[in-house]
């Protein structure tokens, strides 16, 4: 099932939160929602679960749009939100159960979906503890078990592993990639090695507007430019070894490395490749390389150049 | 209509669970048993087999505990969140306000129900009026509706129980007592106006025998004045 989102416009007061984005994720996608706080990815998400009427645009769920049938949208999708919100006084099991009927599960197949459900995400020996005594982890499981429980052919979720440890982050991240590969996702962070090891797809979001769109390498490509290599040489003296450095034709900038003494990190001029030039003049001059690392643009750089003004 | 019955049974199995539903009952039944048959104008006072007496107490302990029953309702769910986990599923804010209002409901019921045995009682003991008593349950029932469609409405407000508890006293008092006190200061139109909206005047009249439609429409209508409120309410968060 699709999700067309199309024109989102959402205003709080004459704040604008979400500025007329338009996106589409299709049917088997993992999609990654990225922005700073504020950026509007909440909003967004609310707005695709019938939560928050947008003031203006639309948004479609396979055939159907969050005004003309909000029901059969809500029924289509799994929702975890931000905080991960639950009846704290209530035993898992009861939840699952509440969550069952008001999906309109039939009565006969409630008891084998929660069952399917506690195998799934793991909650076997907590399903008869009160959901306010469990560890944030499993609650973050009974959040996940709520929103899977209907089998929804979409899945919304907004922040689904923050506040949790390493261990059950790795764990959510995997269940999120089994669950994902049939069904439509919209997963929201801010922690990027998350979205780059879950999602299929990127989409930064900044100030309400969408400022990028594409898989992590592509985002990649688009900012890297030029090579940027980390260069070691040692046994040279170091102002000379610069002046050579920049020499070279193919070279552009060259930078001390902070700390390492005889580290040099080497911006090449664009479309140029200088790797060859520095080892002919290491054998030139008798210097010792002993590395040279091509240093990849970070998502985290990519994400700061766009989301910062 | 399944989802109302599915979420009134949520709400009334979190009442047993917190001991809310326990400690409203052995106080109603304990305050309004005390006063019917042990101190003040209790039956063997007023010499006569009525219920008159219990459904006096009942209206005022009514009063106060209902607001207490229905000030966590939407306040809770606010405060948690979990509010927007209930309205994304496939039900409708009218659903959720009427599944949490007869929840409320339902635990009125089940109190008064317990009130049974002084009803049998107190007609071993004499001659009683068995239309009166029943349209006196008829009139608890219908006033405690009305205080609950309030309670729910001022705790779709806050997300603070207690704000949503005193804003439901303030604006239940007026209709338990201040209308009916200014009403007798103001002559003509006014003060008609204002013995219309007493509730006293109307449960009065009820719990007398008589059952009049003015006095149906009034509670009627108030019950869904509390209920479109709380469900515009909700509604207006969303936008």
């Amino acid at each position: 099932m699709d999700i067309v989102v199309e024109n989102l416009t959402k205003k709080y007061g004459a704040q604008k939160a979400v500025d007329n984005i338009s996106f589409r994720v299709k049917t088997g996608e993992i999609l990654g929602f990225l922005g700073p706080n504020g950026a509007g990815k909440t909003t967004t998400m609310k707005a695709i679960v019938t939560y928050l009427t947008p003031n203006d645009g639309n948004i479609r769920v396979g055939d159907y749009s969050i005004f003309e049938n909000p029901d059969e949208v809500k029924k289509n999708i799994g929702y975890l939100p931000e905080n991960n919100p639950l009846y704290s006084d209530m035993p898992v099991i009861d939840y699952l159960k509440f969550v069952a009927e008001l999906q309109g599960i039939e009565k006969g197949r409630i008891k084998d979906k929660i069952l399917q459900m506690i195998v799934t995400c793991g909650l076997e020996g907590e399903k008869h503890k009160k959901i306010g005594e469990l560890s944030k982890g499993y609650k973050q499981r009974v959040g996940l078990a709520q929103a899977l429980i209907h089998d929804p052919k979409v899945l919304i979720l907004d922040e689904p592993t923050s506040g949790l440890d390493p261990n059950q982050i790795v764990e959510i991240r995997e269940l999120i990639k089994k669950i994902g590969r049939e069904k439509t996702v919209i997963l929201s962070s801010h922690i990027l090695a998350e979205v780059e090891a879950t999602c299929d797809r990127i989409l930064i979001i900044n100030k309400g507007k969408i400022v990028a769109d594409g898989t992590s390498s592509d985002l990649r490509k688009r900012s890297e430019g030029n090579e940027v290599l980390k260069v070691r040489i040692e046994e040279g003296e170091k102002n000379e070894i610069f002046k050579a450095l920049q020499g070279l034709n193919s070279v552009g900038i060259v930078d001390f490395m902070k700390k390492d003494d005889t580290a040099y990190e080497i911006q090449t001029k664009p479309g140029l490749s200088s790797r060859k030039d520095i080892f002919r003049l290491c054998v030139d001059k008798g210097w010792i390389l002993t590395e040279i690392t091509p240093l990849e643009t970070k998502l985290e750089d990519i994400f700061r150049e766009l989301t910062m003004n | 209509m399944k989802s109302i019955w599915t979420i009134t049974r949520r709400e009334l199995q979190s009442f047993f669970d917190s001991l809310m539903a326990y400690i409203m009952l052995i106080a109603f039944l304990g305050f309004s048993g005390f006063f019917t048959w042990l101190f003040g104008a209790d039956v063997f006072f007023v010499k006569q087999a009525s219920l008159q007496s219990f459904f006096s107490i009942a209206y005022w302990t009514l009063f106060f505990f209902i607001p207490a029953l229905t000030m966590r309702q939407f306040a809770e769910e606010n405060r948690s969140g979990t509010l927007e986990l209930l309205l994304t599923k496939p039900v409708s804010d009218w659903q959720v306000v009427l599944g949490k209002f007869l929840s409320t409901l339902l635990l009125i019921l089940i109190a008064l129900g317990l009130t049974l045995p002084y009803y049998i009682t107190v007609a071993s003991l004499g001659p009683v009026d068995h239309g009166a008593v029943w349209t006196g349950y008829l009139g608890l029932i219908l006033m405690s509706s009305a205080y609950i469609s309030i309670g729910v409405f001022t705790s779709s407000f806050s997300n603070n129980q207690i704000v949503s508890y005193l804003l439901a006293l303030f604006i239940g008092i007026f209709f338990q007592i201040i209308f009916s006190l200014l009403s007798s200061n103001f002559g003509g139109f006014i003060g008609e106006a204002l013995n219309f909206l007493s509730v006293s005047t109307h449960f009065d009249s009820i719990s007398r025998g008589v059952i009049d439609t003015k006095d149906l429409l009034f509670f009627i209508s108030l019950i869904f004045l509390g209920l479109i409120l709380t469900e515009a309410n909700l509604a207006k968060k969303r936008l």
